[in-house]
């Protein structure tokens, strides 16, 4: 079947801002489809928020829309656009949930839109509880035994039926809170009132436990013609209970016998034709009893996922990519295999190393949160690594993660040292210790595996414990062993055989430093005297039968070395290598993936050929087709080493990646990298405290008083020096991490004592706190001669709250333009005094009108591809041009970007997901992803950036107030004009005597303590649509703590500054004069499409 | 520690360590892509004479257990991985695979970057080596390896075939059940009986006819084709076995005999020998297909198939193009999968719809099979 001719506009919808649960892989699968579609010749409406994708290039589509993802947007856009067809599988959940909506709202049956890929019923078929339960007894496929209850009797009876262990799960609750395990009656009553209590709808799902069993996952494709291929099969080290997103999981499969296998993909094939999911793919999970082989389905995801994105990569097989085309009609023997060439994609994947991907955690973001894995997800990225064995790849994967660790242990990091324990108390402590946290899940469950084996624990014993089955177990055992054999032996005294043993097991040169008690660089220099180098092996999805010509490569330590595939083999073309930017964590993500990506293109563009060295399985930039070769690998200096050996490139590229390949910089300028761009001495002097002060001084700009300090009495006198309040931070950190404001000596204490830990190479840096000032972010080009510009944004929230967590504008709006160029001209100073080369971010707080200098990052920033959309200026590609050696006069780049309209940026947060944590925004970032609002005003683009974070700005109903006494000045203005506007106001005693006193009609609300009904029973009865509530003081558990968690529990947009309340108020007139409108990207920026 | 080297014809070699059973093998290295399904490629007897290669790294985790297995014991003469398990994980693992090889005296080598093995036979091709985790001396395995007796052109299937007639009476299918059975008529008047023509048959193939209500009688490859109908077959089967098709003229020259005279459904060398009863050639492909992720087309329905495949040689088309219709084709490579007779209910197909291991997807052929046996009995479809 030949693609459709009978549609020709096909609508996309993107997954919106980065969350937990929905990250970079739906950027990497909406790409694919773009390009796939366009390449088909389909023209391709795109609607998505988040403004750091590829997908919303504007060459990515026909119409891009940044605008909001709700039904009511999505509705307007196909009464626009007009589409002939609406693909929904592509946008992860999001886009699954909004199609879904669309077509309730009789959208798409009024504008004849078709839905293609999977259609309306059968994407309810997969979702709904009940109608996949239905499907499944139909086709004769056992699923874990459960029963709904509304009441207590109810539960009781269901519990009867299905007997113990049970799960309850409270239906419409956040965060999986109120759920739990019961294992006797006694535990039930407990769990199922409480369960019932938690749930919105006093509704609970009782299920038979399936906890503890293995658990796995296919990756399913179908065409038109009924044909179905398996892509990759997928094995969790992590027992079922724990969300896949959060589990270590493995491709393929490693446990199951081929007749288990090919039974469960029986299963598989027979869900996806009853579901009826048409084409493309979809994602499937079972559970396997270990004891007997019982297979019982968990659920379908009729969509690309996450674990579709990490099949894609594990495999070289691109899932979104052939799904887009089978949903135009292609069929999978149509559609030849990019890798092979000759063979077409009607095929099975067949891999011959092992993959393991591994969840990044950053709990210590949220201290309060509770660090246990469950059923919801609460990872914020993720890393993959290959090797020819599982322990090659764990450790490879290990030292991917970035959290300081170069393997499994033996890398200087410990969490506990059982080889020093001397009585067999001591060790009775640690091996409860360790019990305890293989009984637990947690996020460092793997090192207490290695810690069990070294106490003298048992495979099986950690298996029952763990539920982590044994295969997994006995292979850390074996990386334990290979441990205790080189612990004590010298690097001369190990023969080569035995060094080159150790790598293969995957063990870094830091570790065998560690354990050879030498440095690293002799590990090294030991190995190339010995000739023990990794090799390169392809990704083929072969393994070997067929040539394949897309270089996609890992490196292992094995036998032969690959030559280069197909026709780069012989390519003269300059090289350069973009060091990624590893998995997302807050503070690291998209955006500078996307600045890879773009420098990958532009390297393309100009005749070079590009190197990616990335080991993020979510993101374009490990898209087989971005770079002219990718190289799937850790980013650590070895690693790096090792690949530019292999490849000798004339340029490496670190200043895209963020901190990860910066940190870099220096440990590969020694070893004679050729890094190109801006030097790294350059960067030094910017990070540098005492240099960055001689820089500034001599361009003759000026910083807040600051001053550095190795003790706490050093800090006390700078800190009294300076005079409170202050900023505390630990130097050569990204996102804030550990950054506070100090407002008194006790609070400087407790953080100088924290701090010790979280960089102990580096000196606490205090600055003076500008309080209430402006500020400003800056992204400029530089080509070591001529600056430009490319945004000057000035932030929503005032000074103080970290500018990844801030919302800001562009341009600027309340700023002289006097003010305005003197940033520019400041800019242009610091660029040219840097001699930058690519990319500037420079942080600026306005206070008194006096500008001040924050912070100086000779490199791409976090705002780049939002500049970038809001400009419609590809700044990371002309950046990467200029390191290359082109100048901003050859690029035509001469001039700052003048626009017409305003587009805002708003951060997007992740407490949902650890509820309890305190929502008030500081000085260390804590959002993951973030969105764009664009539009003729300020108001309407703020209006916009909230809807799209998922904060529904209210045109009517009632409005909570309670701000400290220093915003009530500023609140009595603001509550008039809500007044005015038609809501009613809600305030807690002290606020609303202020608002009275002021003539504006007030509703008295109790605090909590004060008496039922509260401010909280209001929440839950709906009866407030938005919150306005300012923080007085970092007390914990205190009245506002718990006003500001429900709000996140029950979904109620919650502004907890001054600044933000008066853009949300610009926002709501705006919505109420004039309603919301959208426009694609191509006309703000004029382009003809 | 102990080394193991595999030497191949051209002189490459590879080097390893010793797992399963110590000793000196020679036969025609191979490789097999599957994923899963060492122990039912272990115990084809389709791999008699073969040394074969896993490209997937890590065999063994599963262990080995009772059921799986597709003949008596391992039949390959030795088996190159990456890593062997020493620790499997599986509820039904009776023993590691380490401990089974050396049951039954298979010699195993890990440690070998099989990605390069198998790379080499990609672009060189199937070729004569010898194992050994013995005896290193390179010479002396050169010269036992000149010594080796072929794989092309000689007849392996008498190794393999079964001493004498014998009903299979295995139960139908061991625990587990499976999903996608062909549904067939109803058991008639009285069941089915098939005689199989035993070249090295693997034990699904009887399994799933056992399963479908044919009484299966199994029979020596030397059986006369007279014999075969005193039997009283509804219909015959031609099973698959290891070697060179050409090399069993007697076989060859009896189903010549069958043609036409009763239903006739063949598979792997089965259908080779079909092909070359019918008149046809055969010849051998570089490197052959082993695996379980070949896609096949179904020329009459129009759908693909995944199949589990084992063979080196290949039933020209050409050569018998006016007796047969082209049925299955080999979508990597276009080569021929299968064909039916143009008159008579005689067809065949290359790869394995009995799977173990590998995908059912085409496990329905067994199901057109029994409807044409059916047919011929003057039974009407159901």
């Amino acid at each position: 079947m030949p693609k459709r001719t009978d549609i020709r506009k096909i609508l996309i919808i993107g997954s919106g801002p980065i969350i937990i649960s929905q990250a970079c892989e739906f950027d990497y699968s909406g790409t694919q489809a773009c390009k796939a579609l366009k390449e088909e010749g389909f023209r391709v409406v795109l609607v998505n928020s988040n403004p750091a994708t590829i997908m919303t290039d504007p060459e990515m589509a026909d119409r891009t829309y940044i605008e909001p993802i709700t039904p009511e947007v999505v509705a307007r856009i196909i009464e626009k656009e007009r589409p002939d067809a609406l693909l929904p599988t592509l946008g992860g959940q999001t886009g699954l949930n909004t199609a879904i909506k669309v077509a309730e709202m009789g959208v798409l049956d009024d504008f004849g839109v078709e839905m293609i890929g999977a259609n309306y019923e059968a994407i309810r078929k997969a979702e709904d509880r009940d109608l996949f339960r239905q499907a499944m007894a139909s086709i004769g496929l056992d699923l874990p035994r459960s029963g709904l209850a509304h009441t207590m009797e109810e539960a009781r009876a269901v519990a009867a039926e299905l007997g113990f262990p049970l799960i309850i799960r409270p239906a419409f609750t956040l965060g999986g809170t109120g759920g739990g395990v019961a294992f006797n009656a006694e535990e039930f009553e407990r769990v199922a009132a409480a369960g019932l209590d938690a749930s919105m709808i006093s509704e609970i799902l009782i299920e038979e436990s399936v906890m503890g069993w293995k658990e796995y996952e296919l990756e399913v494709m179908r065409d038109l013609k009924d044909n179905v291929v398996i892509i990759c099969s997928i094995e969790n080290f992590d027992p079922m209970g724990i969300h896949t997103g959060d589990s270590i999981t493995v491709a393929p499969a490693q446990t199951l016998t081929d007749r288990e296998y090919q039974l469960m993909r029986d299963a598989a094939i027979a869900i996806i034709r009853e579901i009826g999911v048409e084409t493309g793919g979809s994602n499937i999970q079972f559970a396997v009893n270990p004891d007997n082989g019982r297979m019982v389905v968990i659920e379908m995801n009729p969509r690309v996922s996450r674990s579709s994105a990490l099949a894609s990569k594990a495999t070289g097989f691109p899932i979104a990519k052939i799904a887009a085309k089978l949903a135009v009609g292609y069929t999978l023997d149509e559609i030849p295999n990019d890798i092979t060439r000759e063979t077409p994609a009607s095929f099975e994947p067949t891999i011959d190393y092992c993959v393991v991907k591994i969840p990044r955690f950053t709990f210590e973001k949220f201290p309060g949160a509770d660090p246990t894995l469950g059923i919801s997800m609460k990872s914020v990225g993720e890393v993959m690594a290959i090797g020819r064995t599982f322990k090659e790849a764990l450790q490879k994967g290990i030292r991917s993660l970035e959290i300081g660790r170069y393997g499994l242990g033996s890398d200087r990091k410990e969490l506990m040292s059982p080889r020093g324990l001397s009585t067999p108390e001591e060790r009775e402590e640690a091996l409860a210790v360790v019990r305890e946290k293989l009984t637990t899940p947690n996020a460092e469950r793997l090192y207490y595996i290695r810690y069990g084996f070294q106490l003298g624990m048992s495979s099986r014993e950690m298996y029952e414990l763990s539920g982590i089955d044994p295969w997994f177990l006995e292979n850390i055992r074996e990386i334990v062993e290979e441990e205790d054999r080189l612990r004590g032996c010298r690097l001369d005294d190990l023969s080569d055989e035995e060094l080159f043993r150790a790598k293969s097991m995957g063990f870094s040169d830091v570790q065998l430093s560690f354990l050879l008690e030498c440095e690293e660089k002799e590990v090294r220099e030991r190995r190339r005297s010995s000739g023990i180098r990794p090799v390169c092996k392809l990704v083929d999805t072969c393994a070997a039968e067929f040539e394949a010509y897309t270089p996609y490569y890992y490196s292992t330590y094995e036998k032969e070395e690959e030559p280069l595939a197909g026709p780069h083999a012989s390519a003269s073309r300059p090289k350069v290598m973009i060091l990624g930017g590893g998995p997302n964590r807050i503070g690291q993500g998209i955006e500078f993936d996307y600045c890879c990506v773009h420098a990958s293109f532009a390297l393309r563009e100009e005749g070079y050929e590009s190197i990616m060295v990335n080991n993020n399985p979510e993101t374009v930039s490990t898209d087989y087709d971005t770079s002219d070769r990718l190289y799937f690998e850790p980013l650590t200096l070895e690693d790096v080493l090792e690949i530019m050996e292999r490849e000798k490139p004339e340029g490496i590229i670190v200043q895209f990646g963020g901190q990860t390949p910066l940190n870099l910089a220096v440990p590969l300028m020694r070893e004679n990298a050729p890094i190109i761009g801006t030097s790294p001495d350059s960067i030094d002097r910017a990070e540098d405290r005492d240099r960055f002060k001689a820089l500034l001084h001599k361009v003759g700009l000026r910083q807040p008083e600051n001053g550095t300090a190795m003790s706490f009495r050093e800090a006390l006198e700078v800190a009294h020096h300076i005079g409170y309040p202050v900023v505390v931070r630990p130097s050569y950190v990204l996102g804030g991490r550990g950054m506070e404001i100090v407002y008194d000596d006790a609070a400087l204490e407790e953080f100088m004592r924290e701090a010790a830990d979280v960089s102990p190479d580096h000196p606490v840096l205090i600055d003076k706190f500008l309080e209430e000032a402006v500020e400003i972010d800056v992204d400029a080009v530089a080509d070591g001669r001529d600056v430009v510009v490319a945004g000057v944004m000035e932030h929503i929230e005032e000074a103080g709250i970290h500018s990844g967590d801030s919302a800001c504008a562009i341009p600027p709006f309340s700023l002289g333009e006097a003010m305005v160029e003197e940033i520019k001209e400041a800019t242009y100073a610091l660029a040219r005094e840097l001699q930058v080369v690519g990319l500037m971010n420079v942080q600026y707080a306005v206070k008194d009108e006096k500008l001040y200098v924050l912070e100086v990052n000779p490199r791409a920033s976090r705002t780049v591809p939002y500049v970038s959309k809001a400009t419609g200026v590809p700044w990371a590609k002309i950046a990467t041009k200029l390191m290359i050696g082109k100048t901003l006069r050859e690029l035509g780049i001469t001039r700052e970007v003048e626009i017409e309209h305003i587009a805002v940026k708003e951060a997007v947060l992740p407490f949902n997901r650890f509820f309890g944590v305190d929502t008030i925004l500081g000085p260390e970032m804590r959002s993951t992803g973030e969105v764009m609002g664009i539009d003729r005003d300020l108001g309407m683009a703020y209006a916009k950036s909230q809807i799209a974070a998922g904060s529904l700005l209210p045109t009517s109903g009632n409005i909570f107030v309670s701000v400290k006494d220093g915003d009530k000045r500023e609140i009595v203005h603001i509550s008039h004009r809500l007044h005015e506007l038609g809501f009613r106001i809600l305030a807690t005693k002290g606020t609303a005597e202020v608002l009275r006193r002021n003539g504006i009609p007030v509703e008295v609300v109790n605090k909590m303590h004060e008496g039922r009904p509260h401010v909280v029973d209001y929440m839950k009865n709906r009866q407030i649509q938005l919150i306005i509530n300012t923080p007085s003081g970092k007390r914990p558990r205190s009245d506002q703590w718990s006003i500001r968690s429900y709000a996140v529990l029950y979904n109620i947009p919650l502004i907890t500054t001054m600044s933000a309340a008066r853009a949300a108020l610009h926002g709501m007139e705006s919505l109420l004069r004039r309603g919301m409108d959208v426009q694609p990207l191509q006309d703000w920026h004029g382009v003809r499409s | 520690m102990e080394r193991a080297i595999i030497l191949l014809e051209d002189g490459k070699y590879f080097t390893g360590t010793p797992f399963g059973a110590r000793g000196v093998r020679t036969g025609e290295l191979v490789f097999n892509t599957s994923m899963t399904g060492y122990q039912e490629i272990l115990t084809d007897p389709s791999y008699k004479g073969q040394i074969v290669t896993m490209t997937y790294p890590l065999i063994g985790n599963y262990g080995v257990n009772e059921e799986d297995v597709e003949s008596r014991g391992p039949q390959v003469e030795g088996f190159v991985v990456r890593e062997c398990c020493r620790y499997p994980s599986n509820w039904r693992a009776t023993h590691s695979l380490d401990e089974y090889l050396r049951e039954h005296d298979i010699v195993g080598i890990e440690g070998v970057d099989t990605r390069a093995v198998t790379r080499h036979i990609r672009s060189i091709g199937a070729m004569m080596c010898i194992v050994s985790s013995e005896d290193a001396d390179l010479a002396e395995l050169r010269r036992l390896l000149e010594e080796a007796p072929p794989y092309v052109g000689v007849d392996l299937v008498k190794e393999v075939t079964c001493g004498a007639p014998h009903r299979f009476d295995e139960e139908p299918l061991p625990p587990m059940g499976r999903g996608v059975m062909p549904e067939v008529p109803g058991p008639g008047k009285r069941p089915l009986r098939v005689v199989a023509y035993d070249c090295g048959i693997k034990r699904n193939i009887l399994r799933i006819l056992s399963a479908l209500g044919c009484e299966v009688v199994v029979v020596p490859a030397d059986t006369t084709a007279s014999r075969v109908l005193q039997l009283g077959p509804d219909g015959i089967f031609l099973s698959n076995g290891p070697g060179d098709p050409a090399a069993v003229t007697y076989l060859i020259e009896e189903v010549a005999k069958l043609i036409g005279v009763k239903p006739i459904f063949g598979i792997c060398l089965g259908h080779q020998i079909l092909g070359l009863a019918l008149g046809g050639r055969t010849f051998k492909l570089k490197f052959g297909h082993r695996g379980a992720n070949h896609p096949v087309k179904d020329l009459r329905r129009g759908n693909i198939l995944i199949t589990a495949q084992n063979h080196g040689f290949c039933v020209d088309l050409e050569s018998i193009a006016s007796e047969v219709e082209p049925t299955f084709v080999n979508l990597n490579d276009g080569t021929l999968e299968g064909f039916r007779h143009r008159r008579y209910p005689a067809y065949s197909v290359q790869f394995h719809p009995e799977d173990s291991p590998g995908p059912h997807d085409a496990v329905y052929l067994f199901g057109d099979f029994i409807r044409d046996m059916r047919a011929w009995r003057g039974e009407a479809h159901a």
